[in-house]
């Protein structure tokens, strides 16, 4: 199981008879496995990296630390799962150190993004305070370089 | 104007130049070429050796070493050899570390050869053998594997090309170019041949760590076969350090004392940086190896199966990273399908018959390339075969 993840990770589009050659299974195997890792939530889903500086040079990545007062039930549980479900927001993280919560979010632009803060985010009550960081420059994401790839050096020596 | 022609060397000038050359002079020229044609890893080295050499270069530990290796290294080499084949060498005098594999099998050579000894050499296999055979004035004698074999050498094959001149063998396992390997009930019969004579052997095993589905084995492990073996191997194929230039032999005393005086004449000694860094090779990386073999393993499984769906028999590998498919029935000569191949699709593989005559009918193909290069590669070589087919 390992084994498959390991190449699902780099490559989601392998079918499962190819991934049954790789991994000496038999392709109902593999179905099987990718199924069973599916049903228990290992694997959340299967999508593309897109590079949206490449796509649409206008959009905008920002990390937002958050400040947050814990709930006497939940901590921060509640808090996070509420942020979670704003479809702007393409990661929630519990951190450790000096903020609680960190978020990331994908705007059209940075006006897109103020709104989203001041409208959605700082309007929690238990959100104490906001940081927000724009991201510049994306060099990997997803264990994906997204600068050139590197060339291939190797010459033909012979053999 | 100087006569080149009477200046050079009778014995240098009758050595073939390799046959494919203009063939990868075209590959290297024209753009977009996939390659499926190098032999060595894709894997950078690890990291951990690689900082190594960066604290030796900063520590300026950039002279000379002893002759035959620092001695850290031999003692490692020796540690790795009685770990993974069993076989217990003497660090002060079974041990020389080399420039690469390479080195060390001209120095096997010119250590025991007299002219006119043969030297069995088993083909397909690595080019170098015969033309350093013949430099040394010892005669190459070919002993052919075949593919109903899996390429692997059988006693009745050796046995008859054995004469009273028969010196030594190169026994290249696993092999470059057809990733066969011998298991041990092979090495068993052929080491019984071997005990009635006076044949000494060179197993290059500078592939040993990439060994699929079962452990390597050497033949010095055979009952009787350490005092007549020379075991070489290197870190350039299993860490990744193929630009580093190291390898070693190990052997029995008096073969080693006349290797190692070739050594300090020819080389003084190996590159010291890479020696300090292979000595962090051997002592901590058998992981990265592992994570390198698991995926060869794979990549394997996948070109495998791509060939025989195209139709191209090829059996199974277990060693080496290369697969040797049969392409006879395309019709065509090793040569030809890959000149071919390259000018239609831009797809390099290297004709079977750059390794020997045996080779002739398959082709090299090499995946030490990721997954993705190595499935575009199979599409551009079915649709080449599918054409050739419908004529």
């Amino acid at each position: 199981m390992e084994k498959l993840l390991k190449i699902l990770r780099k490559n989601a589009r392998l079918s499962a008879e190819e991934l049954a050659v790789m991994t000496g299974r038999t392709p109902a195997e593999v179905e099987t496995q990718i199924a069973e890792l599916e049903r228990k939530g290992v694997i959340r889903g299967y999508s593309a990296v897109i590079d949206d500086e490449a796509f649409d040079d206008d959009s905008v990545l920002a990390l937002i630390e958050l400040k947050v007062t814990p709930q006497s039930q939940s901590g921060f549980d509640e808090i996070a799962a509420r942020i979670a479900s704003y479809e702007e927001v393409e990661s929630v993280r519990l951190m450790s150190g000096g903020y609680d919560i960190l978020v990331s979010v994908i705007g059209r632009n940075i006006r897109e993004i103020s709104q989203f803060v001041n409208q959605r985010l700082a309007a929690i009550d238990a959100v104490q305070s906001t940081t927000t960081h724009f991201v510049l420059k994306s060099y990997k994401e997803n264990g994906i370089i997204k600068t050139d790839p590197e060339k291939d050096e190797r010459g033909m020596i012979f053999p | 104007m100087i006569d080149y022609d009477s200046l050079l060397s009778r014995e240098a000038q009758a050595i073939k130049p390799s046959g494919i050359r203009r063939f990868f002079d075209i590959a290297a020229e024209m753009d977009d070429v996939i390659s499926l044609g190098v032999g060595e890893p894709d894997f950078k080295t690890p990291w951990r050796i690689r900082r190594t050499a960066i604290d030796i270069l900063e520590q300026g530990r950039t002279n000379y070493t002893a002759n035959a290796g620092l001695v850290e290294l031999r003692k490692q080499a020796a540690k790795y050899l009685s770990r993974t084949i069993h076989t217990s060498y003497e660090p002060q005098h079974e041990i020389v570390i080399t420039v690469g594999g390479s080195e060390a099998i001209d120095l096997a050579i010119r250590a025991t050869v007299n002219p006119g000894d043969e030297v069995l050499v088993v083909e397909p296999s690595f080019v170098c053998y015969a033309p350093l055979v013949r430099l040394a004035g010892g005669v190459p004698v070919v002993i052919e594997t075949k593919a109903e074999d899996e390429f692997r050498l059988t006693a009745k094959a050796l046995r008859e090309k054995i004469t009273d001149r028969t010196k030594l063998m190169f026994l290249p396992f696993p092999n470059n170019p057809t990733g066969a390997i011998m298991r041990r009930e092979d090495l068993e019969s052929i080491a019984g041949v071997l005990r009635e004579t006076n044949v000494f052997v060179c197993s290059d095993e500078i592939y040993s760590e990439l060994t699929y589905s079962g452990k390597h084995v050497s033949i010095a492990e055979i009952d009787g076969m350490r005092e007549r073996t020379i075991v070489i191997n290197g870190f350039s194929k299993s860490f990744a350090m193929t630009g580093w230039r190291l390898g070693f032999a190990a052997g029995p005393e008096p073969i080693i004392k006349q290797m190692l005086k070739l050594h300090q004449y020819q080389i003084m000694c190996a590159p010291s940086v890479s020696q300090y860094a292979a000595v962090t090779a051997l002592k901590h990386c058998a992981d990265d190896v592992a994570a390198m073999r698991e995926e060869y393993d794979m990549r394997r499984r996948f070109v495998v199966d791509g060939f025989n769906k195209l139709g191209l028999d090829c059996f199974t590998p277990q060693g080496a990273f290369y697969v040797f498919p049969c392409i006879r029935s395309t019709g065509l000569s090793s040569q030809e399908f890959c000149e071919r191949l390259i000018y239609s699709k831009k797809v390099a593989v290297v004709p079977g018959s750059a390794f020997g005559e045996c080779g002739e009918g398959f082709v090299r193909v090499s995946y030490a390339y990721s997954i993705a290069h190595l499935k575009e590669a199979l599409v551009r070589i079915g649709e080449f075969v599918k054409e050739i087919r419908n004529g």
